[in-house]
């Protein structure tokens, strides 16, 4: 009789939250799906928000005077970051998809610069535009 | 006799694709609307209606939403894909997240051409 395939065993449960010895390319996408996530997430508001914008005069100094309030200010601190990083990651993922980059230490330094640009534009915007 | 693949996701390559387009649309328009804000931004009710009246940037953000909403469709699916393992639940929440996409596809449209 054929010997049956031995059972597949799966050392790693599917959700592996220890992001210790996570390497810099593997932290970029962890984050690039939290911070899909937290777009996501917020959709509902931004709509909301563009919608107060645009309907009257009225709503429109109401979707002011809402993101005035400094924890509007925060959330939409955390939006933007959330935006530049998903669209810093993405660009390089992009460029990874061509090929490019995709040897160890230019990763690495992509990786880097993913961070450091979102988060200096972040601090940018934020500080011409939320405060 | 129907020509049918029976085997495979073939889906997969579209949905990667998908991603990628309206990921790069969504790029493009974010530099382009940027690029108009810094020009000159409107800062009260009038100048601000008046400027996304223009016809060329509503277009243009009702593509951005699209691309927006299809993206986000990709993206959540493969989240939950990897993160919730029951079918039934999987599947109820994949509906939930169309339901959303496909009312917020509605209500951005009615913001935009809203008289």
């Amino acid at each position: 009789m054929a010997e049956l395939p031995a059972k597949r065993k799966y050392y790693q449960p599917w959700y592996n939250l220890d992001l210790r010895n996570l390497p810099l390319p593997g932290v970029v996408s962890i984050f690039h799906r939290i911070s899909g996530i937290l777009l996501f997430g917020l959709l509902f508001w931004m709509l909301w928000l563009l919608d107060s914008s645009l309907a009257s005069p009225e709503t429109f100094a109401q979707a002011k005077s809402v993101t005035s309030h400094w924890f509007a200010k925060l959330v939409l601190l955390g939006l933007l970051w959330a935006y530049l990083h998903h669209f810093c990651a993405g660009i390089r993922y992009l460029l990874l998809d061509m090929h490019k980059g995709i040897e160890l230490a230019a990763a690495r330094a992509s990786s880097v610069w993913v961070f450091v640009v979102s988060l200096v534009l972040t601090v940018l915007i934020a500080w011409r535009v939320l405060w | 006799m129907v020509n049918r693949v029976v085997v495979g996701a073939h889906y997969g390559l579209r949905d990667w694709l998908a991603q990628r387009v309206s990921a790069a649309i969504m790029a493009v328009y974010t530099v382009i609307v940027v690029i108009a804000l810094i020009a000159g931004a409107p800062s009260d009710y009038a100048s601000w209606k008046a400027w996304f009246g223009q016809g060329w940037l509503r277009f243009a953000t009702f593509l951005f939403f699209v691309s927006l909403f299809y993206h986000a469709w990709v993206g959540a699916r493969d989240v939950l894909m990897d993160y919730i393992k029951p079918v039934g639940l999987r599947l109820f929440l994949q509906v939930v997240v169309i339901a959303l996409l496909v009312g917020y596809a509605g209500w951005a449209l009615q913001i935009l051409w809203r008289a």
